[in-house]
């Protein structure tokens, strides 16, 4: 493979999960992220690894389950409404302890929503993928590169944590092409997987026993108490965000995704027109970066939060911000994606009444 | 610049993402400025995936004179795998010049059921490659592809267009350094490369770089972007 290749979102998920040592793949079609089954279909055979199509995305975030159990790195992949399906078996690997990568290619919803791209699956991801007290490592690339680069990431993630991990797109991401580097990964120095259930004498004649079932609450208080110490961990060591002209910004949008490419457009143009404004953009959005805003707002005199949806993450900066400064919101749905010149339209409205 | 003949049938087939859409609405402009006073007309057989595709750049199009036949229902909520019925009619004129933007490999599927209209007008079927998309990154794999493209429309590749490129990032020496890969791709799959395409808004110096080189020959093909921009 030459040094740089031209790959759609979709496709570059798939290739770093398989240059990230990931042979096992279960999926069910679904539009905007069929391109990552089919890029499996393709490539996994020739690396000797497995790409089952499941009966359905129920079956499929079960097959997954089962594989991570014996310690292999697995992941499925699926759109918005197949999220939702795979949501109890989500529930049921995080109980379990057990790591892996589930990929959310949004579209609008609710319901079936439509085919087009959506960021309206924030609250799913980062509050309620699945029952019980429960997190998911949430990354949130922004472009070609980083649906490479962050699926990589999440995997290891996953493993240093135990626990599953999310890659949270959107259609637009998945369907865009752009030139990836596939050379520049860093890789980490990762736990033994002394757990997997993989036949005793791997492990001295030990037995190993993934589950998820605590009928006494005290060992099941016990074992969520320590499953929330890691987090906790995740929490003080993981955070990615990055900035963007935040340093003089009297106006700081926060956005992740697709939109944080929309929103650095309508900065500099903003820019351009004396209005100060900067980006900060969550690469993390559980653990979100809530310590830096907290740090912006003392220097900034207002946020935006831009969305493509109704306004979920705007919750978290609200959260973050703590009323030190007013958090106002401007969002699309439905599978729209906002234009640089509204957005650039709807900060400098905002910007007039600082 | 006339490159190569225009017949009054094209048809524009290559691997998924090799940028078949970019090159067929270039190709349409083209015809329409060397042919002002025939008809232009460009069809959409991507009846599968519905981002980026010719119906993103019907407006252009048709401010540039250009017929535009998508999908019927493309982009609006009866999204349905239909084909313009304005296609017999692209097979059948003499005097029009019709493009057809084949889509991935279902459009090949489509594309099968008009052979036997297509096999007797006169067309050429352009065969667009990438070296820099990871699937057909080498002339065997352009010739595997090439192969399962013929298999599923039934008709033969004619013409080799060389589409490398790395999008908005692609550098003059980006599209230098594809040059012997598609001469490579001429000789394996056994029909003539007519152009290689470049951006003069992402290589403006390419005519520079190739000055004086092996290079200064080859037919450069200037095309501009029309994907839809988001930011």
């Amino acid at each position: 493979m030459a040094k740089k290749v031209l790959m759609k979102g979709n496709e570059a998920i798939a290739e770093a999960a398989i240059a990230s040592g990931c042979l096992h793949f279960f999926g069910y079609p679904i539009t905007p992220q069929t391109e990552i089954s089919e890029y499996m279909a393709k490539r996994m055979p020739k690396v000797g690894g497995l790409c089952l199509q499941a009966e359905s995305e129920v079956a499929a975030i079960n097959m997954l389950m089962g594989a991570v159990s014996t310690g292999a790195r697995a992941m499925t992949s699926s759109s918005s409404p197949g999220i939702a399906l795979k949501s109890e078996g989500i529930s049921y690997i995080a109980g379990c302890d057990l790591p892996c990568l589930i990929v959310n290619v949004q579209r609008g919803g609710p319901g079936l929503g439509g085919i087009q791209p959506s960021q309206s699956d924030y609250y799913q991801a980062t509050r309620g993928v699945g029952h019980g007290d429960l997190r998911l490592i949430v990354v949130a690339p922004s472009s070609v590169q980083e649906m490479a680069s962050l699926t990589a990431e999440a995997f290891d993630l996953a493993d240093q944590y135990r626990m599953p991990a999310m890659l949270l797109a959107d259609g637009a991401l998945g369907q865009m092409m752009e030139p990836v580097d596939f050379s520049a990964f860093e890789k980490r120095d990762l736990p033994e997987k002394t757990w997997v259930t993989n036949g005793t004498k791997n492990h001295g004649g030990k037995k190993n026993i993934v589950n998820s079932l605590y009928i006494d609450p005290n060992v099941l208080e016990n074992s969520v108490r320590e499953r929330y110490e890691r987090y906790a961990l995740l929490e003080e060591n993981e955070v990615k965000y990055e900035e963007f002209m935040t340093e003089d910004a009297d106006i700081v949008i926060v956005a992740y995704g697709i939109t944080a490419r929309i929103a650095k457009s309508a900065i500099t143009e903003l820019r351009k027109n004396g209005i100060k404004a900067g980006l900060l953009r969550p690469i993390t959005l559980w653990p979100f970066p809530k310590k830096v805003l907290g740090e912006l707002a003392d220097k900034t005199k207002a946020f935006v939060s831009v969305e493509m949806s109704m306004g979920q993450m705007v919750d978290d900066v609200r959260l973050a911000v703590n009323g030190k400064k007013p958090v106002y919101f401007y969002g699309r749905t439905g599978g729209i994606i906002p234009s640089v010149e509204e957005v650039a339209a709807e900060i400098k409205k905002i910007s007039e009444t600082l | 610049m006339k490159l190569f003949d225009i017949k009054n049938l094209s048809i524009v087939c290559g691997h998924y993402g090799s940028g078949k859409t970019n090159f067929a609405v270039n190709l349409a402009l083209h015809s329409k400025e060397q042919f002002p006073d025939r008809a232009v007309r460009i069809a959409d057989l991507d009846i599968v995936n519905p981002y980026f595709r010719t119906a993103d750049d019907k407006d252009l199009l048709e401010r540039r004179g250009v017929f535009v036949s998508v999908p019927e229902y493309a982009n609006s909520n009866v999204d349905i795998p239909a084909l313009p019925p304005m296609l017999i009619h692209m097979f059948s004129s003499k005097d029009d010049i019709s493009i057809i933007d084949v889509g991935g490999d279902d459009g090949a599927v489509a594309l099968g059921m008009y052979r036997s209209n297509i096999e007797a007008a006169r067309y050429d079927m352009y065969y667009v490659i990438n070296m820099y998309r990871p699937l057909t990154d080498t002339p065997e794999s352009v010739y595997q592809c090439m192969l399962e493209i013929e298999a599923l429309s039934g008709l033969r590749c004619t013409k080799i267009i060389n589409n490398s490129s790395l999008g908005a990032e692609t550098t003059a020496e980006d599209i230098i350094d594809s040059v012997d890969y598609a001469r490579a791709c001429e000789k394996v799959c056994g029909i003539p490369l007519v152009a290689h395409t470049y951006c003069p808004g992402y290589a403006p110096d390419l005519r520079e770089k190739i000055c004086g080189t092996k290079y200064e020959a080859e037919p450069f093909f200037e095309i501009s972007d029309v994907t839809k921009k988001l930011f």
